[in-house]
């Protein structure tokens, strides 16, 4: 890319320490622009998406996918689909394109770039991937990683995936993001050389503060409500639907059968045989239309898993309010005994139980020097203490603001994305009777010309 | 009783075998799933046909409360009376006109001792003169049904005997006497009565009157008259003697004949399988589709600005579900009682064939006898005589016969798979027309929020 990306040195730094302050008013505007095209396009992720990234147009498809052999990291040969991802940058003036990237990227990468986004934007709802492996299956579908249909649907999902990324606001000008795109040697190290995994919050630290959290925001806990709903009722939908689509396929099939038979029987016809035989052509005709049927819902049934796979993204980002709301709540308190601790020593009254009471008790009182250096050194902890927990408080604040926004952002996303892929089912199911209405209306033809 | 009137002999010319006295718009009722408005979830019709079994006892081991009495007799596909029926037949030519109507309804289980079984009420109304009256109710169980089947194929060896429902079938089900077996059975029996009143030579049986018109007591007596087990038993010895003799002599035709019945038999009998495989997974696809509307509904309750739209998809799927229904309840109705019946007439047509043989056979090995000289010539030649006569009323029988059944056959197939590509039309339509309106309902809320938002 000829255009100087943004300071690579701001991008790479941790979010966390540095709060994210609103973006650039300069990039607003354009940011704007992005999410008014992304509705435009709508999801379905084949058709590339206009993104603007630093400040040039650039379209982002992922092309094809590829079967590959290689070494892993134990030295074994292991077999792995890679996939082309392609960029083009856009001339506002003639709307050409011009290829400007073009390099291959396996899933595992795409899941280090999503991990790595994932630390470094605690407070965004993160695009999720595609799933690893196929869930939700009928009986036709293969779960098999390499079958090709799932290949090529996982390709429509990375595709998807790299879109949302593109066309977010925030996460669009990543540094790590860009040069996933740009460069293909290296960037697994680049990546890795940020540390991202060390800045990750562990999962236990995680589940503590969400347990012993006492006063989370309420809109994060009613977040959280939500997620857990989404995600249990989008399951619960997909499940039915797949064993839907597999007793549609069923009846679909059995027909079939009708078509060998009659043209076995119309050779032993005569007045009866033509139409016989013209009827099990349509019967044949009837059987395989559903494959098509089906194909076109599973593309359905992806768009809903999207939503069940961010119901995940979201309870990433209550749980990062709660550590960071315990966090707060355990530095408030750890500051409120501390300045106790300093009064009773201040004073000499014990109000509390303390070990080293116990041992003055035991052993004997304290010298007054003693016990100054430990007013002085409680003094400098609480001071300390103090600033922590005004810039805690601050940090806080300024996720819950931002996160919020994200979260608005989110839902009209979703709420645009599920309305229109719910319409798109009313729109395949209106298909699949119009050819219902078709078949069985020149079957009919024939049956009554027997 | 010698009842072999020659086809032509009969009063006027074919009636469709399903135009008359069957009754209704229902020319096929003789198989039964249940109507949408009983459970859907009952057991239905067999997935598998037992062969015949060989023993003759209908026992029938249950016990059912009298209120099997209220269906059927306002059933819609039951014309509440016989005489109704005139305004349904279809006429072929202007010269036919039934005086035979025969329904068959309200079955009833009667318990005794010994044993329980059903009984169903047969009501029959006729104009014709050698009735002593004009109308008839009598009750009979499936056995009286078995012999008159069994008499009607003594008499007349090579006409096509309509078939029998099956005694019970085993393999699969348990709760084998419930409602729709009796409803299924019941339909079949109407349909083997009808179809008997509507053959030309049959019509006039004489043991047929009886079953419509003989007491319970008088029937017994009669059925006694004739001739005993032993020689029955006798028949049969001969009959598997003449057949083992196989049958050299087949004239063409009746080799092309039983060319088709083979062929026919096979093909019936897959498409039997088929139907019934179809009907099943609509079933089971209905079953998965009852659940799935309700989860949209259960998702709108999470999701503010979704709601119409998710309620709208789950109202969609609701009729679509009713319609499929509609549409399995539609094919049991049209379609699968007559493939079914018809794989019936294909084990009768090759009975029939065996009959024309064994009649053939006879005749082949007394002229065997006389050729080669064993026994008294003259006695021989007298006894080849008659046996002619019969092998040539057998063969004229059987094929004016069999043009009728064929023709009988091919509009029946004909119906039956035209109604059920119009049932599938039906609920191709009733969905489109659901989702048809739903996405016009969200499209034109699109249109308002757009021009709101434009505002």
């Amino acid at each position: 890319m000829e255009q100087a990306p943004p300071d690579p040195e701001k991008q790479l730094k941790p979010a966390t320490l540095e709060p994210l302050g609103r973006p650039d008013p300069g990039l607003e505007a354009v940011a704007g622009e992005e999410a008014e095209r992304a509705r435009e396009e709508g999801s379905e992720a084949d058709t590339m998406t206009d993104n603007n990234f630093g400040l040039k147009k650039i379209e982002i498809s992922v092309s094809e996918a590829e079967k590959r052999t290689g070494r892993n990291a134990m030295n074994m040969q292991e077999t792995y689909t890679a996939y082309l991802i392609e960029t083009r940058s856009v001339e506002h003036a003639d709307g050409q394109s011009v290829l400007t990237d073009s390099l291959w990227r396996r899933y595992s990468e795409f899941e280090l770039l999503r991990n790595y986004l994932l630390v470094y934007y605690p407070h965004i709802v993160v695009p999720p991937l595609p799933e690893k492996r196929a869930e939700f299956v009928w009986h036709k579908l293969s779960a098999d990683n390499m079958d090709p249909d799932f290949v090529e649907r996982r390709r429509i999902g990375l595709e998807n995936f790299l879109l949302r990324v593109a066309s977010h606001p925030i996460l669009c000008r990543d540094k790590i993001f860009y040069l996933f795109l740009t460069q293909e040697g290296n960037w697994k190290e680049t990546v890795n050389e940020t540390g991202f995994q060390l800045k990750a919050d562990s999962r236990l630290k995680a589940l503590n503060a969400t347990f012993r959290v006492k006063n989370p925001d309420k809109r994060f806990t009613e977040l959280k409500h939500y997620s857990d709903e989404l995600q249990s009722v989008i399951s619960h939908l997909l499940r039915v639907r797949a064993r839907v689509a597999d007793r549609l396929y069923g009846v679909y099939k059995v027909h079939g059968n009708y078509g060998r038979v009659f043209s076995e029987w119309s050779a032993i016809e005569k007045e009866m045989g033509d139409g016989l035989q013209s009827a099990g052509h349509h019967m044949d005709v009837y059987a395989s239309s559903i494959d098509d049927i089906l194909e076109d819902e599973e593309h359905y049934a992806d768009q809903l898993k999207e939503y069940l796979f961010y119901a995940e993204a979201l309870r990433a980002v209550c749980r990062k309010h709660e550590l960071m709301q315990y966090d707060l709540e355990m530095a408030a308190q750890d500051l409120a005994s501390k300045k106790q601790q300093c009064e009773e020593l201040a004073t000499g009254t014990v109000r509390t139980f303390s070990l080293k009471g116990m041992t003055t008790k035991l052993f004997g009182q304290e010298t007054p020097e003693q016990r100054e250096a430990r007013i002085k050194v409680l003094e400098e902890q609480i001071n300390e203490g103090e600033q922590q927990l005004k810039s805690k408080n601050l940090e806080g604040r300024e996720f819950v603001k931002n996160a919020w926004t994200d979260i608005e952002r989110f839902k009209e996303q979703k709420n645009r994305d599920l309305k229109e892929a719910l319409i798109s089912y009313a729109v395949m199911q209106i298909s699949m009777c119009k050819k219902g209405i078709q078949v069985w209306t020149n079957a009919k033809e024939c049956f009554s010309k027997m | 009783m010698e009842g072999e009137h020659p086809a032509s002999q009969a009063r006027s010319s074919d009636l469709r075998s399903g135009g008359g006295g069957g009754g209704g718009g229902a020319e096929s009722p003789g198989g039964g799933a249940p109507f949408a408005g009983s459970s859907g979830s009952s057991t239905l019709l067999q997935a598998d046909v037992l062969d015949l079994e060989e023993d003759e006892d209908d026992l029938e081991v249950f016990s059912k409360d009298a209120s099997l009495m209220d269906m059927n007799s306002f059933s819609p596909m039951m014309p509440t009376s016989p005489l109704s029926m005139i305004n349904q037949i279809k006429f072929e030519d202007e010269t036919d006109l039934k005086d035979l109507f025969i329904t068959v309804d309200a079955p009833e289980s009667h318990v005794t001792t010994i044993e329980t079984f059903i009984t169903y009420r047969i009501i029959t109304k006729t104009s014709r003169g050698e009735f002593d009256s004009s109308e008839f109710e009598v009750r009979r169980r499936y056995q009286d049904f078995l012999w008159l089947k069994g008499k009607l194929e003594e008499v007349h060896p090579t006409l096509i005997i309509p078939p029998l429902p099956e005694k019970f079938i085993v393999k699969g089900m348990v709760d084998r006497f419930n409602d729709d077996f009796i409803e299924t059975r019941r339909k079949a029996l109407h349909k083997f009565l009808n179809r008997i009143a509507d053959h030309p030579t049959l019509t006039f049986n004489e043991d047929f009157k009886i079953f419509l018109t003989a007491q319970a007591w008088e029937l017994s007596s009669h059925k006694k008259q004739g001739p005993g087990l032993l020689s029955r038993m006798g028949q049969t010895v001969r009959a598997v003697a003449s057949s083992m003799r196989g049958v050299k002599n087949r004239p063409e035709e009746f080799m092309e004949m039983n060319n088709f019945i083979e062929i026919f038999s096979q093909k019936i009998n897959l498409i039997d399988k088929i139907s019934q495989r179809i009907y099943k997974e609509e079933r089971d696809y209905f079953d998965e589709m009852k659940e799935y509307g309700p989860i949209h509904i259960l998702w709108s309750a999470s999701e503010e600005d979704l709601v119409d739209t998710l309620r709208g998809v789950a109202s969609c799927i609701d009729k679509c579900c009713k319609a499929t229904e509609k549409r399995m309840s539609g094919l049991s109705e049209v379609l699968l009682p007559v493939v079914h019946e018809y794989v019936l007439y294909s084990e009768m047509l090759m009975g029939v064939m065996k009959r024309r043989d064994q009649i053939q056979a006879e005749l082949d090995s007394k002229v065997e006898a006389l050729t080669y000289k064993k026994g008294d010539p003259d006695l021989l030649t007298e006894e080849i005589g008659k046996l002619e006569d019969k092998v040539e009323c057998a063969n004229n029988a059987l094929k004016a016969d069999w043009e009728r059944w064929k023709l009988n056959m091919q509009n029946d197939i004909k119906s039956a798979f035209t109604d059920m590509a119009e049932e599938n039309i039906h609920y191709y339509e009733q969905c489109l027309a659901t989702w048809e309106s739903f996405l016009t309902s969200q499209t034109d809320l699109h249109l308002e929020e757009d021009s709101e938002d434009k505002l």
